[in-house]
C-alpha cells in the first residue's frame, strides 16, 4: 500500500524499481549477445584443447585462456560498455534513494506495492519491495561493491569465449539479490533466494566443460535445497500460524503466540535451517569451499560479499521472530560460533589461495551470525558490511595474483603448475606492488587490527558477546538446559581463538604469496606484473573501504577519546529496524568503561599475537613446489583434508542413499510398482480403451449419423423419463 | 453506462455495430474478393483487408464495450459478455487469416473467397455471442456453419477436402434440423423465444415441468453438443479437422467453439436457470462423456491432426464442466479458458502450417521426430502449446491457469461438482499421454535420415507463432488482469442465480 504521507513519498524513493530493473536489461541484453556464439565449442572441452594432456595443471583458467588467448568474443566491446554500466546506474539510483532518505530521515519502512502475485483465497502475496533502512544497506553493498566487480571482472574476463554470458549471469545475479534484500515480505525474498541460488549454480559451473566444475555447481545448488526447505517450512508455519507473509503483518501478528514457545522457535529454527544453507554455516557449509571453482569474481561477488550474507540479513529482517524465541537465538549463537572455530582451523592448512579465503569466509560469516543470534543485529551487520569490503578486497586480489601467475606461466611458455597453489608463488611483492599492499590492508581489516574496518565490527560482536554474558534475558534462557550465559561466555571464549587463528592463516597466506623469494618456474617468473589498471583500480577502491570502513560505527568509548568523528552511526541508522529486538533479547546492561578497555586490548593483543606468532614461526623458504611437497602427516593432514567432512558424508550419507534409491526406489517402486503396473498397466488400458474408439471412428457418414440419433435419445430420456 | 432502446433503429444499430462492421466488411470485400482474376498477389491483398475487416471489429467491440452500452430484455444481448466472447472471436479470425497466408501460397490455393468466407463465418460468431433470442441464435448457427462447411472444402483437388466438407454439412445439416425442432418446442411450450421471457416462465413448475418444454430443451442442447463436440455428438470432428486445410481446422477447433460456448452459456443462465435438475443432469454426462472420450481416444492418434481434433473434443469436455457449475463464475472460467485454448490450440495449427512443405497428406508424428535438432523455434514453440493444453504450470503458461479457474468454478458451485472435478484431473492426466509424448518425439528421438527439414516458416505464420508463445507465457506469469476482466465481464452480464432448490441431491 502506498502511503500517501510517508516521507519518502515523491522522493527518489518511488523510483526503487529502476534499481533491479536496469541489471535486468543488461542480463537481457548481455543474453542475447551471448547466444550469438552459443555454438561454439564449450571454453574447457578437452576435446578442443590440444594442450590439455600436459599434467598437473588445474584451477581457474586451466586450458582457457591457452587455447583462446587473444580471441575475445565478437561482441566484447559492448559487452564491456554495458555490463558495469547497469550496475553502476543501479548504484547511482540507490545512492539517491539512500540521499533521499537522510535528508528526510524517514525511519519507517516505505513499501512499493506493483500488483498482486498470488491471490488464492485469504492467502494474498503482493509484488513488493520495502526501502528501509536496513534494505538500502544492503542494496548499497550490492550495487557498490557489484560495480567494482564487475568492473575488475572486465580486465579478468576479457579473454574469455563465455564473456557475454558471464556478465549476463552476473547481471541476473545482482537483479535477484536485490529482489532478495527489497521484498517486502517472504515469498519475495524466496524467489530472490532462489534466484541467486541459481545463479551461483551458474557461474561455479561456468566452465562447465570440466566436470570437476559441474560437479561444484551441483553440490552447491543440492546442499542447498536442504536450506531451502527449511525456508520453506518456516513460511508455511508462519502462514498457518500467524496468519501473514509480508514483514509489517507478521511483525504485528507473531506477538500473539506465545513468547518463546514451540511454534515460534520452530518458525526460527527453520529459516534459520535456511540460513545456513545459503550462508554455509554448519553442516551445510561444505558447498562454499567448493563453489570456488567458479571464476574468482564471482567468488567475490557472489560467495564473499553479498550472497553468503543473505542469511545474516534475513535473521537481521526477522528480528522480530528472533526476538520472541530466545532458544533459537542462542542456537544460531552456537552454530555461528562452532562455525567460525571449525572452518577456521582448516583455514590453517589450506594451500590453494582460494581455499584459504573460503574457509575465511565461512569464518567470518560464524562471526556474524554469532553477532545477530546474540541480539546484536547492528554488530552482525556491521561485520557484514565491512566484510564485504575486506574479502570482496581479498578476493579479487588473490583473483590478480592467479591473473598474474597464469599470464606468466603462459607468456614464459613454463611448464604449466597449479597457478592457484601458494606453494607455487613467493615473491609476488617486486611483480605485484599494488595488489600487495591492499592485500595487506584486508589481512590487517580482518585479523582486527585497528583502526582497519574489520576491527571494530568483530570487536563489537565480541564485546556484545561478552556483555549479553552477563545480564541480559538472554543469558537468562537455556538451551537444551544449559544456561544462556554459559553458551554466551564460551562462544566469547571460542570466539577469541578463533580471532587468533584468523590472524595466523591470514598472515600465513600472505607470506607465502607475497614474501621470500619466487617459487614458480625459472621460466615464468620475468614475466609476473601487475594487473591491468581495470583491475587495480577497483582493488584501490575495495582497499580505502576496508581502511575507513569502521567509521561507520566507532564506538561511543573511542570517540570519547579520540576526535575522530560521531559515535555509532550505524548503530543509530538501523535503531528504527532492529531497536526493539535488539533490546528484548539484550536488555539495556551496559559494561563498565574499564571492562570495555580491557576487552578491545584483550582482542588487539590475540590479532597482533597471531600476526607475530605466523610472521616468525612460517618460514617460506623451507617451502617447495607444490607438485614435489611431501605429504603431510598427523594434525595437518588431517586440517588439509578438511577433517575428512567430505569423505565422511560421502560414506555415510551419500552412498548409502544411492545404495537404497537404486535397489529400493529405483528397481523396486519406480520400475517395478510405479512404471509396471501403473503406467504401462493403465497406458495398456488406455490404449485398449482407445483401439476401440478408432475402430468405432468407422468413417462412414451413416455411422455417425446413428451415434447422434443414440446421443438425441439418451439425452430426451434423462430429460423425460422420471 | 449507456441503456439503449432496441426498438429504436438508431440505437438498434449502435448495439448491432461490431457485427455490422465485420458483415459489412465481408460482403464489401467480397465485392473487391471478385473484381479481379485469381492470382496469388490478389488472394494477399484480400486476406490483408480482412485482417484489416478483423481489427476494425475489434476496435468496434472496444468502443462499445468502453462506453458502456446496455440494453433491455430484447432480441440482443448488449453486455461485456458479448464483448469478451467477441474478442476472442475475432482473435481466433485473425490468426486464421494470418496463417492462411503461408498456407495457400504453399497449397496453391488461390481463390481469394476463402477469406471473405472467414469473415462471414465470424459475422455469424459474433451474431452468436449477441443473440437474446432463439431466432437469432439459429441465424447465427447458420451462418458460421454454411461458411465453416465450405472453408473445409475450399480445396477443390484435395479428395479428402470434399469428403471432410460434406461430412461436416450433412450432419451439420441433421443436428440444425434438432435444433430448429427443440426451439419450436421450447416456443410451443413457453410462447416466446426471447431467452430471458423464457426464463421467467421456467420458474413456473407448470411450464419447467412440461414433457413439451424438456423435450426441446434436450433437442436444443444436442444442437449445442453437435456445435461443440461434444461426445457422443462428436464423431465427424476427427475426420472434419483432419480434411479440412490446417488454417480452417484451427478455426473450426477454436472460434466455432468459442461462439458457440458464448451461446450455450447464455442460454443456460439466462433462459434455462438452476431451476432445472434434468437439465443439470444432462450437461453433467455431456460433460463427464466428453472428457473422457477426447482424451482416452487420442492417445491412439499418431496424425497430429487428429491428435487435436481429439483433444480439442477434451477441451470441449473441460469447458462444459465449468458450463455445469451454472455460476457466474463459470462464465469467467470459461471466457479465461476460451482465451488461453485459442491461443494453444490455433498456435499449433499454425506449428502444422509451417511444418506442411505444400502436400496434401496426413500430418504423421515422424515428421515432427528431432524437429528440435532442426527448427528448435518451432519445436519450442509446440512444445510450449501442447504444455498450455496440457495445463501444465509455468512452462504450460496460461493454460494451467485456464485450468484451475474450471476447477475452482466447478468446486465453488452452489451444488460443488466433486466428481465432475475429479474426472478433469484424471482425463488431464490420460492427456499427457499424448501430449507429452508429441513433446517427446521433437526433442528426444533422432531426426530420421533424408528426411528434409520443414521449410523455413515467413513472416505472417512467425508472427502468430511467436506473438501466441508470448501471450501464453506472459498471462502464465501474469494472469490477474485477464482474470480480472473476465470475472468482472461475467458479473457485470449475469445476475447471480439463485442456489438451486435441492441441489446436492443432483450429481449423480
Amino acid at each position: 500500500m502506498m502511503d500517501a504521507a510517508h516521507p519518502l513519498a515523491g522522493t527518489a524513493a518511488e523510483l526503487v524499481w529502476l534499481v533491479p530493473l536496469l541489471p535486468f536489461l543488461g542480463f537481457v541484453v548481455n543474453g542475447l549477445l551471448s547466444l550469438s556464439s552459443a555454438y561454439l565449442p564449450g571454453p574447457l572441452d578437452p576435446s578442443s584443447d590440444p594442450t590439455a594432456g600436459h599434467s598437473g595443471h588445474t584451477g581457474e583458467f586451466a586450458s582457457v585462456q591457452m587455447t583462446h588467448h587473444g580471441h575475445r568474443h565478437r561482441w566484447e566491446p559492448l559487452v564491456t560498455i554495458l555490463g558495469p554500466a547497469v550496475v553502476i546506474a543501479s548504484f547511482l539510483v540507490s545512492a539517491a534513494i539512500a540521499w533521499a532518505m537522510l535528508r528526510t530521515g524517514a525511519d519507517t519502512p516505505f513499501v512499493q506495492t506493483y500488483g498482486t502475485w498470488m491471490p488464492a483465497g485469504n492467502l494474498k502475496v503482493e509484488w513488493a519491495f520495502q526501502v528501509d533502512r536496513l534494505s538500502m544497506v544492503m542494496v548499497l553493498i550490492i550495487t557498490g561493491i557489484g560495480s567494482l566487480i564487475h568492473l575488475f571482472s572486465v580486465g579478468y574476463m576479457r579473454e574469455d569465449p563465455g564473456y557475454p554470458r558471464f556478465f549476463a549471469y552476473l547481471n541476473l545475479f545482482v537483479v535477484f539479490m536485490l529482489a532478495l534484500v527489497l521484498g517486502a515480505n517472504y515469498p519475495v525474498i524466496f524467489v530472490g533466494w532462489e534466484g541467486v541460488g541459481l545463479c551461483s549454480y551458474l557461474l561455479i559451473g561456468f566452465w562447465f566443460s570440466d566436470q570437476a566444475n559441474a560437479d561444484a555447481g551441483k553440490k552447491a545448488f543440492i546442499v542447498n535445497r536442504v536450506g531451502d526447505f527449511g525456508f520453506l517450512i518456516a513460511m508455511f508455519l508462519m502462514w498457518s500460524n500467524v496468519g501473514a507473509l509480508d514483514f509489517a503483518g507478521v511483525a504485528a501478528k507473531a506477538s500473539q503466540l506465545p513468547a518463546g514457545g514451540a511454534m515460534i522457535t520452530a518458525i526460527c529454527l527453520f529459516l534459520f535451517l535456511g540460513c545456513a544453507g545459503k550462508s554455509a554455516q554448519m553442516p551445510l557449509y561444505i558447498w562454499l569451499p567448493d563453489a570456488m571453482a567458479g571464476p574468482t569474481p564471482v567468488s567475490a561477488l557472489i560467495h564473499a560479499a553479498t550472497m553468503v550474507t543473505a542469511g545474516v540479513y534475513l535473521i537481521a529482517r526477522s528480528s522480530f521472530l528472533f526476538a520472541l524465541a530466545p532458544a533459537a537465538s542462542l542456537t544460531v549463537v552456537i552454530v555461528g560460533g562452532i562455525t567460525a572455530f571449525f572452518a577456521a582451523t582448516i583455514g590453517l592448512k589450506q594451500w590453494d589461495i582460494k581455499k584459504v579465503l573460503a574457509y575465511s569466509t565461512v569464518s567470518q560469516l560464524g562471526y556474524m551470525f554469532v553477532g545477530v543470534g546474540a541480539g546484536a543485529f547492528t554488530a552482525g551487520v556491521f561485520h557484514l558490511v565491512t566484510h564485504a569490503f575486506f574479502k570482496a578486497l581479498l578476493f579479487l586480489g588473490a583473483g590478480s595474483v592467479i591473473h598474474a601467475m597464469h599470464e606468466a606461466y603462459h607468456e614464459g611458455h613454463a611448464h604449466h603448475d597449479d597457478a592457484q597453489d601458494m606453494r607455487n608463488m613467493g615473491g609476488l611483492r617486486k611483480a605485484m606492488p599494488f595488489t600487495w599492499a591492499f592485500m595487506w590492508i584486508a589481512t590487517l581489516a580482518i585479523a582486527g587490527i585497528p583502526p582497519f574496518s574489520g576491527f571494530f565490527s568483530k570487536d563489537e560482536i565480541l564485546g556484545t558477546l561478552f556483555a549479553r554474558a552477563h545480564d541480559s534475558p538472554l543469558a537468562s534462557a537455556t538451551w537444551l538446559g544449559i544456561p544462556g550465559s554459559t553458551i554466551l561466555t564460551a562462544i566469547y571464549g571460542l570466539g577469541l581463538v578463533t580471532a587468533l587463528l584468523t590472524a595466523i592463516y591470514m598472515t600465513r597466506m600472505m607470506i607465502y604469496t607475497f614474501h621470500g623469494e619466487n617459487r614458480s618456474d625459472a621460466k615464468a617468473t620475468p614475466h609476473l606484473r601487475e594487473a591491468p589498471w581495470i583491475m587495480t583500480g577497483p582493488l584501490a577502491v575495495l582497499a580505502v573501504l576496508s581502511l575507513s570502513g569502521g567509521w561507520l560505527n566507532i564506538p561511543a568509548l573511542v570517540a570519547e577519546r579520540f576526535p575522530v568523528g560521531t559515535a555509532e552511526l550505524l548503530h543509530h541508522w538501523l535503531e528504527p529496524v532492529v531497536g526493539q529486538a535488539t533490546a528484548a533479547l539484550g536488555g539495556e546492561g551496559h559494561l563498565p568503561a574499564s571492562t570495555e578497555e580491557a576487552l578491545i586490548l584483550v582482542a588487539v593483543g590475540v590479532a597482533i599475537a597471531g600476526i607475530a606468532g605466523a610472521v616468525l614461526f612460517l618460514k617460506p623458504a623451507r617451502l617447495t613446489r607444490a607438485a614435489a611437497a611431501p605429504p603431510e602427516r598427523g594434525v595437518a593432514w588431517v586440517l588439509a583434508n578438511k577433517y575428512f567432512v567430505d569423505e565422511f558424508l560421502n560414506k555415510g550419507l551419500i552412498q548409502p542413499v544411492v545404495r537404497v534409491s537404486r535397489a529400493v526406489l529405483w528397481r523396486g517402486i519406480d520400475v517395478g510398482l510405479i512404471d509396471g503396473l501403473m503406467v504401462n498397466g493403465s497406458a495398456t488400458f488406455a490404449r485398449g480403451v482407445a483401439w476401440v474408439g478408432s475402430r468405432v471412428q468407422s468413417g462412414l457418414v451413416g455411422n455417425y449419423a446413428w451415434a447422434i440419433v443414440l446421443g438425441v435419445l439418451v439425452l430426451v430420456g434423462m430429460m423425460t423419463i422420471r | 453506462m449507456m441503456p439503449l432502446d432496441l426498438s429504436i433503429p438508431a440505437q438498434l444499430t449502435t448495439a448491432y455495430l461490431p457485427d455490422l462492421v465485420v458483415m459489412g466488411g465481408g460482403m464489401l470485400l467480397l465485392l473487391w474478393a471478385v473484381w479481379r482474376p485469381e492470382s496469388e498477389a490478389h488472394s494477399r491483398s484480400v486476406a490483408w483487408i480482412a485482417m484489416g475487416v478483423c481489427l476494425a471489429g475489434i476496435a468496434a467491440v472496444l468502443w462499445s464495450w468502453n462506453r458502456g452500452l446496455t440494453a433491455g430484455n430484447g432480441a440482443i444481448a448488449v453486455d461485456a459478455f458479448r464483448w469478451v466472447t467477441d474478442l476472442v472471436i475475432l482473435l481466433g479470425m485473425l490468426m486464421t487469416l494470418a496463417i492462411s497466408v503461408d498456407f495457400n501460397q504453399r497449397m496453391r490455393l488461390l481463390a481469394p473467397e476463402m477469406h471473405v468466407l472467414v469473415v462471414l463465418a465470424g459475422s455469424g460468431m459474433m451474431l452468436l455471442t449477441a443473440a437474446r433470442d432463439l431466432m437469432v441464435l439459429f441465424l447465427g448457427v447458420e451462418l458460421m456453419s454454411v461458411s465453416v462447411y465450405v472453408l473445409a472444402g475450399i480445396d477443390r483437388r484435395s479428395s479428402r477436402g470434399a469428403e471432410s466438407s460434406l461430412k461436416y454439412f450433412l450432419l451439420g445439416a441433421f443436428s440444425s434440423a434438432f435444433l430448429l425442432y427443440g426451439i419450436a418446442l421450447v416456443y410451443g411450450a413457453t410462447g416466446s423465444t426471447n431467452l430471458v421471457t423464457i426464463g421467467e416462465a421456467m420458474s413456473t413448475p407448470a411450464v419447467s415441468g412440461s414433457p413439451m418444454m424438456m423435450v426441446g430443451l434436450a433437442l436444443l442442447l444436442v444442437g449445442f453438443a453437435f456445435k461443440v463436440a461434444a461426445a457422443p455428438f462428436h464423431m465427424w470432428t476427427p475426420d472434419v479437422y483432419d480434411g479440412a486445410p490446417a488454417p480452417y481446422s484451427g478455426l473450426m477447433a477454436c472460434a466455432v467453439k468459442t461462439a458457440s460456448f458464448a451461446a450455450l452459456v447464455r442460454v443456460c443462465l439466462e433462459a434455462v436457470g438452476t431451476g432445472s435438475e434434468r437439465w443439470h443432469l444432462a450437461l453433467w454426462w455431456l460433460a463427464a462423456a466428453t472428457m473422457v472420450v477426447g482424451n482416452l481416444f487420442a492417445i491412439q492418434q499418431r496424425n497430429v491432426k487428429r491428435m487435436l481434433s481429439y483433444s480439442s473434443i477434451g477441451h470441449a469436455g473441460f469447458l462444459l464442466v465449468a458450463v455445469t457449475a451454472q455460476t457466474t463464475e463459470g462464465a469467467a472460467a470459461i471466457a479465461f479458458y476460451l482465451v488461453a485454448y485459442t491461443l494453444a490450440t490455433l498456435g499449433a495449427f499454425a506449428v502444422v502450417v509451417a511444418m506442411n512443405g505444400g502436400s496434401d497428406g496426413v500430418t504423421h508424428v515422424d515428421e515432427y521426430a528431432g524437429l528440435w535438432t532442426v527448427r528448435p523455434g518451432l519445436a519450442m514453440a509446440m512444445a510450449v502449446y501442447m504444455l498450455a493444453l496440457l495445463g501444465f504450470p509455468l512452462v504450460g503458461g496460461m493454460g494451467f491457469f485456464a485450468k484451475w479457474y474450471v476447477l475452482q468454478a466447478a468446486l465453488h458451485a452452489s451444488a460443488p461438482q466433486t466428481r465432475l472435478a475429479i474426472i478433469l484431473v484424471l482425463t488431464t492426466v490420460v492427456s499427457a499421454g499424448f501430449y507429452l509424448y508429441l513433446v517427446m518425439v521433437m526433442f528426444m528421438r533422432p531426426r530420421p535420415e533424408g528426411l528434409a527439414p520443414p521449410p523455413p516458416a515467413t513472416g505472417l505464420t512467425r508472427l502468430v507463432i511467436a506473438t501466441s508463445v508470448v501471450l501464453i507465457l506472459a498471462f502464465g506469469l501474469y494472469p490477474s488482469p485477464a482474470v480480472k476482466v473476465a470475472q468482472r465481464s461475467a458479473a457485470a452480464s449475469f445476475a447471480p442465480a439463485a442456489p438451486r432448490p435441492t441441489a446436492s441431491a443432483v450429481a449423480p
